[in-house]
């Protein structure tokens, strides 16, 4: 863990952030121009759903990213209890809302295409509920930080929290193959390839990128600002001593 | 030991526990997460008439029937089939070799009357034209299978 702990020093890590965020800044524009452009306007209607299939290009990459990042918050969580590193319990709690934010798009976004699709807003199926859970499993995670008037201790219990309900992220990934659901099974990442047409699956990976770096750009933002919170409570505290 | 190597280790074990108490629910939930039956699966199972549950499979070819505001049709999963009667708004996707998911009970007759039918449609994605090629070369492969086995 020598590696790591390079990285543990904040000061160093907001001079890495600072330099890291122009860049993720420019290509998350870039990528999300280019990605809304082919997704609205330069890619064909679907042979069913018609026009609704542009609702994909948002609520796939959402998704994905409800997943990746609690999985994220699951590794965060698990370097911060097991190593103790010192910013880990910072990245959870700054990703946390991210990927909360995301799953409801994911909700908000599936509801508005089940209604002409499957002809419903909603159904208790296991993918739907899975996912619904997952929603609930952020809302938990961000309550818990906040929970304690110590926050090591709201720290400590939110990433049990986080680590504990990480079973959850193999359950929706799953849901679709172990059980019957209403919600068709995987386009993209299945064993025999893509079943998703080229020029609809060059929007889609563009709009996921975009997801991602967006991601990375508003995490860096948002550790920052955690790092300096805590100096102006460390410095408010040695006032009110001195 | 360290510290840091107890931490790793009570956490692995932590995770065993979680990942063994996860596989056990979820085999135990196994039944009762079904979102539907299939035709297959309720000719095993039987189900009584009267008791509401929902019923999916792919609406037949040149099953569907129209008699007023009643539809009949048949839900196939290419192994059994069952009758459904219908009377309201069929969702835009319903069509013969779609799939399709209804809510109803049996009747005494051995008809599935449902009360609501929700299209279930397959993860392929591709523009008209491409699906009318792949009809036209004779590689169409219509509604694969709605669940696996």
């Amino acid at each position: 863990m020598a590696d790591l702990h390079k990285f543990a020093n904040p000061n160093r890590f907001v001079r890495i952030a600072r330099a890291v965020l122009p860049w993720s800044n420019i290509v998350t524009a870039l990528l999300l121009i280019s990605g809304l452009y082919l997704a609205l306007f330069n890619s064909p209607a679907d042979y069913q759903h018609g026009q609704s299939v542009r609702i994909m290009y948002v609520h796939v990459p959402s998704a994905w990213m409800s997943m990746s990042i609690y999985s994220f918050l699951f590794v965060a969580s698990l370097v911060a209890l097991i190593w103790r590193h010192p910013l880990a319990h910072l990245a959870a709690r700054a990703a946390a809302p991210i990927g909360a934010g995301f799953t409801l798009v994911t909700l908000v976004t599936g509801s508005l295409w089940g209604k002409p699709g499957w002809g419903t807003w909603w159904v208790w199926d296991a993918r739907l509920t899975s996912v619904l859970v997952l929603f609930f499993l952020y809302l938990g995670h961000i309550a818990l930080t906040h929970a304690h008037d110590n926050p090591e201790r709201g720290a400590k219990a939110a990433a049990i929290l986080a680590i504990v309900g990480f079973v959850n992220v193999p359950i929706i990934k799953y849901s679709v193959d172990w059980w019957n659901t209403l919600h068709q099974g995987a386009s993209v990442i299945r064993a025999d390839g893509p079943s998703i047409d080229g020029s609809m699956l060059t929007p889609l990976l563009l709009m996921s990128l975009a997801f991602t770096t967006y991601f990375v750009s508003v995490l860096l933002i948002r550790i920052q600002s955690e790092i300096n919170a805590r100096k102006i409570q460390a410095l408010q505290l040695s006032q009110a001593a001195g | 030991m360290k510290p840091k190597r107890k931490r790793l280790y009570l956490a692995l074990f932590g995770l065993s526990a979680l990942a063994a108490a996860a596989f056990l629910v979820v085999t135990a939930l196994d039944e009762s997460l079904l979102y539907f039956y299939t035709p297959t699966q309720l000719a095993e199972r039987g189900v009584a008439t009267g008791v509401n549950f929902r019923l999916g499979g792919i609406v037949e070819e040149e099953s569907v029937a129209q008699d007023g505001a009643t539809t009949q049709f048949v839900i196939t999963d290419r192994q059994a089939t069952i009758t459904v009667s219908f009377d309201g708004m069929l969702p835009d996707l319903f069509r013969e070799g779609q799939g399709v998911i209804a809510e109803g009970t049996l009747n005494a007759q051995g008809v599935f009357a449902a009360h609501e039918v929700l299209a279930k449609h397959d993860e392929t994605y591709m523009p008209k034209e491409v699906a009318d090629a792949l009809k036209e070369q004779g590689v169409w492969q219509e509604a694969a299978p709605v669940t696996q086995p």
